[in-house]
């Protein structure tokens, strides 16, 4: 069955090793910080200026000098540290940030992705999203592997305006966990009781399956 | 002799040369980090065909985004400005002009230009509709797109604690692009929650040191919290 969002996000979680600084993006992505393994510690940047993101505040905490890149009230862990956006994307663009986990409308077996604007549809912005495509080291796409109408979001080429070129090297759906290499999607993972077929279907850039492609583990 | 002794006790002498078809680069992260009572001024100026660089245009009642009411604004260089009706209304209209700029682009740009850097080359944008028409240059195998520097005719800054010398220091994520609007203006105007005796901020600590500010006026401040999200205590 295809994976709820909040299983994707635990999916997700997996992918942090033990001392990760991970960028989650908003939506789906934000929602891993809540199934960090236990015995590992990863640090949260929030790109507005904030490495060591905490949970949200109780109203006692609450803080409106405190926010998060969504313009969420939030609170720092102990040993955080803020700064100017500048310096925050120093370290995005630096290539200091280990993981970035953010949404996207489209990607491609080129690794490009598109997540920022529909043409004729009100643009709003890209926010922090093209320099964290363009400067993290591991960057991880978190979407449904198709459209409300059922249409593939996994191509060949992106047909939307683009976010980066390149830059995707995992994504992980609601029916499978897949690597970008060498023009391809390659199947690694399928979600608990999803058939090849029913990925190979709705993927519609060239895939590649080797092997018996296990079903995703979910550690509690 | 006024010597260093940079503050100003009214916002018209603040704003004193801010005229129509200006540039302004305003500190800010949505709501957090504005100089509330500044813009409220340039509103009460009436202003108009203002080029405005903030990473936001705030929203409709609020920040920023009291510009939009009277049509003072011409032009907005942002990187999201999603969050206000009118914004959309005059976008679609024609009235007002839209340069979105990726958000660490738009940070470095204002650094570059207080830094007297004219332009820098970034990977950010490479293969989108933000590198088109842009020089493209290749280093170490891996194509940039070059960017040019941003400086304004002002800057508008938020602080949260600044000494009558113009030395700042900003409070948690509300200094965000304040540092780096207040060196990029050929006028900056520092609002400050409280002010200081020189002597009184560790020099060590100072973010933003008095050399960029031209003026300094004390502010009153709503801080209204865009999107208030709580847990429980339990949780």
């Amino acid at each position: 069955m295809a994976l709820s969002r909040e299983q994707i996000a635990m999916r997700v979680a997996q992918e942090f090793k033990d001392g990760d600084y991970v960028n989650l993006g908003i939506g789906i992505p934000t929602l891993a910080a809540n199934y960090v393994p236990k015995d590992i510690a990863v640090m949260l940047q929030s790109e507005n200026g904030l490495l060591g993101m905490g949970p949200y505040p109780t109203e006692a905490e609450l803080d409106a000098d405190m926010i998060n890149a969504g313009k969420e009230t939030v609170t720092s862990i102990t040993g955080a540290c803020i700064f100017n956006s500048a310096e925050s994307f120093a370290m995005i663009r630096g290539g200091h940030v280990d993981i970035t986990v953010l949404g996207a409308f489209e990607v491609d077996v080129s690794g490009n992705i598109a997540s920022w604007m529909i043409p004729g549809k009100l643009v709003k912005g890209m926010g922090g999203a093209m320099d964290l495509v363009a400067g993290a080291q591991n960057i991880i796409v978190t979407m449904t592997h198709a459209n409300k109408h059922g249409e593939s979001k996994l191509l060949d080429a992106c047909t939307l305006p683009l976010t980066g070129v390149n830059c995707i090297t995992r994504i992980i759906t609601d029916l499978a966990v897949l690597k970008v290499a060498n023009g391809a999607f390659h199947l690694l993972e399928r979600a608990p009781g999803v058939s090849v077929e029913e990925i190979q279907q709705k993927t519609a850039g060239k895939l590649i399956v080797e092997g018996d492609v296990p079903e995703m583990q979910f550690k509690n | 002799m006024a010597g260093f002794n940079k503050v100003v006790h009214s916002y018209a002498d603040a704003l004193a040369g801010l005229s129509n078809n200006m540039t302004i680069i305003a500190g800010g992260f949505g709501l957090c980090g504005i100089p509330e009572g500044l813009i409220a001024h340039i509103r009460e100026m009436g202003v108009s065909g203002l080029t405005v660089v903030s990473n936001n245009c705030g929203v409709d009642d609020f920040g920023l985004g009291i510009l939009l009411q009277e049509r003072q604004i011409k032009k907005m260089i942002a990187s999201y400005v999603g969050e206000n009706a009118l914004f959309e209304q005059q976008l679609l209209s024609g009235e007002l002009e839209v340069e979105l700029t990726p958000q660490g682009t738009l940070a470095e740009k204002m650094r570059a230009g207080g830094a007297g850097i004219p332009a820098f080359y970034t990977a950010t944008g490479y293969g989108t509709p933000v590198g088109e028409g842009k020089e493209v240059r290749e280093f170490n195998g891996r194509p940039y797109i070059m960017e040019e520097s941003i400086t304004g005719d002002f800057a508008i800054v938020k602080a949260w604690k600044a000494d009558t010398f113009g030395n700042c220091v900003y409070r948690h994520t509300a200094q965000n692009f304040n540092p780096m609007a207040a060196t990029a203006g050929k006028i900056t105007v520092v609002e400050a929650e409280e002010i200081v005796a020189p002597g009184s901020l560790n020099p060590a600590h100072i973010h933003t040191p008095g050399i960029y500010v031209n003026r300094v006026i004390q502010g009153t401040f709503e801080k209204r919290i865009e999107r208030k999200v709580t847990r429980s205590k339990e949780n």
